[in-house]
């Protein structure tokens, strides 16, 4: 066999998608390889859609992509055992289109827009996983699939591939992820009649809700759930890093369980019927954790380059963002007749330097080590502050000055106040 | 040869869901797969052609997503694939299915004259076994159903010889071609589709036929207008609250096994007790 391809893309991701879509648009040959029985099929994410990144890409996305409800509201919740602290931002102006933020649900997203890449021009063919690399010297010419029947060439190979990335392991580009810089997320879909999540979360029509939740519900390690609604089912989920997990040798899905049975959580799921359960991996590691992203050849978009941002819990956009600055890299290379060697792919590196996903990254590049040496801000906070609300809304004889003397003792009694001030230091230093 | 194998893309059943509320199937983002025993039945054909040489044509009745299902079944290996579309089929029963997909045999014939058309069992949706049935009765065929193997095919004496399970034993059979064979599931494996045959199911020409290509004419015997079944309603059975138990025993000594087994039984049925008196020992 002896296929030849301009660029092919291993994934069908957001970010392979992304590229292999712009791609394609631009008028390269292109190849899109996927492991999975159809592009989606193995993704798990929340998932909420950031709208300006697929639209920087396909303008007109909202004409025919499987969309579930523009969100109108969100809720953060800081929980303890029994109650929670929380803020919530809902705002009529969400609902002006164009709307900004989307759930989704990436098994059908993803197929559309595989279906966009393919109705672009690329050839995507799924069930089918690229084992290794092929190279000549230092440059990458090609992969190799779990199929009989050769390799398959292209002057360019974009790596789409994911968390995991094992082709970019296998290939040297990058070390195998630190367990303290990747989430363990397990994530259930309940299914609700469409009345039911409109009154329980007060909405109407495709508007929804989101609940970002820290605190105890992750039981002393460091991560954070999440509650999102779809047209007709509930996504639950939660993730911590690996680290920790393996440390307090919790499970998963016991984390998932004693979560779902919180006061506040409970009812929101009552009758609902689950019917999936997904795990996955979530690059945690923040800015120092991204590795190399280019060389002779090739590319690395997406999860697989560890861009997510932890903090906003974004990531789908930060993957069709890279995937989509990497095909236009690509395509201008092209136009100027450059070759696609190490030198002239760098200006991909210069494009999200300039961009969003590193001015983000860089923002909060201090703050997966802060954390996770500050379990506090997972354990004793919530609890101080669900302590605190507790004792000011009750009405108990007990005068306000008094209460508020109590809550500042037990802020100091359990954390000192040297320990205290150094929390705000940290945690300015962290969002700094 | 010309071997042709009817393949129906159905959601796939394992995802499909009841909405607890109106009691309706929910089909959103269920996704959609290859009818699992058409698979064992493609791959039976396959194995004829790699033993006998033939081709193979996939044929399908379906939406236009059904593409897909025929796609799969070229990257295995077919030769040819026909998608019958048309806003008419919709809504087809068993009738008005094996009617438009005879009419459309009937136009291949006239290509390629048609030796064996095989389909599945049953699909995993309608579950009627009726299609390959109504087939092989409207072009006049040979019918073999549950085929378990197929032990020879005589092209110049114009002969096949299968195994049918049937109920307590197995029957060796032999007819004439044409014939029409419906297979059982687990008799073989679908092969790993090679990265070139990959290229060659992305790449290569649908036929896709509307009624006037597949050469159907009366339009009163497809679709919903051809199909006399009428579902009168859809349910989901009350799921039984019966609950299998795990009992602890002290060992798993066969003794100690029966003896707890007993205990909980006569606890249960009281009856049963004066029936079932110990051997003396
Ligand atoms: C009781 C009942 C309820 C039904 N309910 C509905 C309904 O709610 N909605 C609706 O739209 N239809 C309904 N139908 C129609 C039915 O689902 C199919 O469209 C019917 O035409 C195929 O029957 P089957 O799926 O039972 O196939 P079977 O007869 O079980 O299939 C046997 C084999 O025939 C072949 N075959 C079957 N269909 C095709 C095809 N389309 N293309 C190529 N090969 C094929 C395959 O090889 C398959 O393995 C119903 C039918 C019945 C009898
Ligand atoms: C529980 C959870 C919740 C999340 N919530 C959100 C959210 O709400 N919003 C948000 O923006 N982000 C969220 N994320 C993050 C988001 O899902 C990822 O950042 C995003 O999916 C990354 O896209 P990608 O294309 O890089 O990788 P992926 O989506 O992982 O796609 C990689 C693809 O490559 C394929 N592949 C892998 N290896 C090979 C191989 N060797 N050969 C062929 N194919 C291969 C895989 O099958 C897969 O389809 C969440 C993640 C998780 C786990």
């Amino acid at each position: 066999m002896n296929e030849q391809f301009d660029v092919i893309v291993v994934g069908g991701g957001p970010s392979g998608n992304a590229a292999a879509y712009t791609l394609a648009k631009g008028g390269l040959r292109v190849l899109q390889l996927e492991r999975g029985e159809y592009p989606g099929s193995k993704n798990v994410q929340g998932a909420i859609l950031y709208a300006d990144a697929l639209a920087r890409i396909i303008p007109d996305f909202r004409d025919d992509a499987p969309l579930e409800r523009h969100l109108i509201e969100q809720r953060v919740w800081i929980l303890d055992d029994t109650s929670y602290v929380g803020s919530s931002y809902r705002s009529a102006d969400f609902n002006k289109p164009p709307f900004n933020r989307y759930t989704i649900i990436r098994a059908q997203f993803d197929k559309w827009f595989s279906r966009k890449v393919q109705e672009a021009g690329a050839l995507v063919i799924c069930e089918t996983t690229v084992t290794d690399l092929v190279r000549d010297g230092d440059r990458v010419v090609g992969v190799q699939t779990d199929r009989a029947g050769g390799s398959i060439y292209a002057n360019a190979v974009i790596l789409a591939d994911g968390v995991n990335s094992q082709l970019a392991q296998r290939a040297g580009f990058r070390p195998e992820i630190a367990p303290r810089e990747v989430a363990l997320a397990v994530k259930e879909i309940h299914f609700l009649p469409e009345e039911t999540i409109q009154s329980r979360f007060n909405v109407t029509g495709d508007e929804g809700v989101v609940i970002e939740m820290a605190g105890k519900i992750t039981q002393g390690m460091v991560g954070t759930g999440f509650l999102y609604t779809n047209k007709e089912s509930i996504a639950i989920g939660v993730g911590c890093l690996l680290s920790d997990f393996s440390r307090q040798k919790t499970t998963p899905y016991a984390l998932l369980d004693h979560m779902k049975r919180h006061p506040a959580i409970a009812p929101l799921l009552a009758g609902g019927e689950m019917k999936e359960y997904t795990a996955h991996l979530i690059p945690e590691g923040g800015y120092h954790a991204i590795p190399q992203v280019f060389g002779e050849g090739w590319l690395m978009v997406g999860d697989a380059g560890m861009f997510v941002n932890g903090v906003h819990r974004e990531g789908s956009n930060l993957a069709m963002t890279t995937g989509y600055l990497a095909a236009e890299t690509l395509l201008e290379l092209r136009a100027e007749r450059k070759v696609f060697s190490a030198r002239n792919l760098a200006r991909y590196r210069a494009k999200l330097d300039g961009s969003f996903v590193m001015r983000d990254l860089r923002k909060y590049k201090n703050l997966p080590r802060i954390v996770e040496k500050n379990p506090q801000f997972f354990t004793a906070y919530p609890e101080l502050m669900n302590k605190a609300a507790h004792t000011l809304i009750s009405v108990d004889g007990i005068d306000k000055k008094a209460k508020e003397r109590a809550v500042r003792k037990h802020f100091v009694s359990a954390r000192s106040r040297l320990g205290l001030l150094g929390d705000i230091f940290k945690l300015w230093r962290a969002f700094e | 040869m010309h071997i042709l194998v009817c393949i129906k893309q159905v959601p796939d059943s394992a995802q499909i869901r009841v909405h607890p509320v109106t009691n309706t199937i929910m089909r959103q983002g269920v996704p959609a797969i290859v009818n699992p025993y058409d698979l064992v039945a493609l791959e039976e054909a396959l194995r004829l052609k790699d033993r006998l040489g033939a081709r193979v044509t996939v044929l399908s009745m379906g939406p236009p997503q059904a593409e897909a299902a025929l796609r799969k079944a070229l990257s295995f290996g077919a030769d040819e694939a026909i998608l019958l579309t048309d806003r008419a089929f919709a809504g087809a029963d068993t009738l008005a299915t094996s009617y438009a997909l005879a009419s459309a045999i009937r136009k291949i014939r006239e290509d390629m004259p048609v030796d064996l058309i095989f389909a599945g069992k049953q699909t995993i949706d309608g579950d009627t076994a009726q299609v390959g049935p109504g087939i092989a009765t409207r072009l006049n065929m040979q019918l073999l159903t549950y085929v378990s193997h197929i032990d020879n095919v005589d092209l110049e004496r114009g002969e096949i010889t299968v195994q049918r399970r049937a109920e307590g034993g197995v029957q060796v059979l032999c007819t004439r071609l044409p014939a029409l064979l419906t297979v059982l599931e687990g008799i073989n494996e679908m092969r790993f589709a090679t990265m070139p045959d990959m290229f060659r199911a992305a790449r290569h020409p649908l036929a896709i036929w509307d009624r006037e290509a597949a050469g159907v004419t009366d339009l009163t015997k497809v679709g919903l207008k051809g199909s006399p079944t009428v579902v009168s309603r859809v349910f989901a059975p009350t799921p039984r609250m019966h609950r299998a138990e795990i009992i602890q025993t002290q060992s798993d000594q066969p003794d100690d096994l029966v003896a707890t087994l007993l205990a909980k039984m006569f606890t249960k049925f009281p009856d049963l007790r004066a029936a079932v008196r110990p051997r003396c020992a």
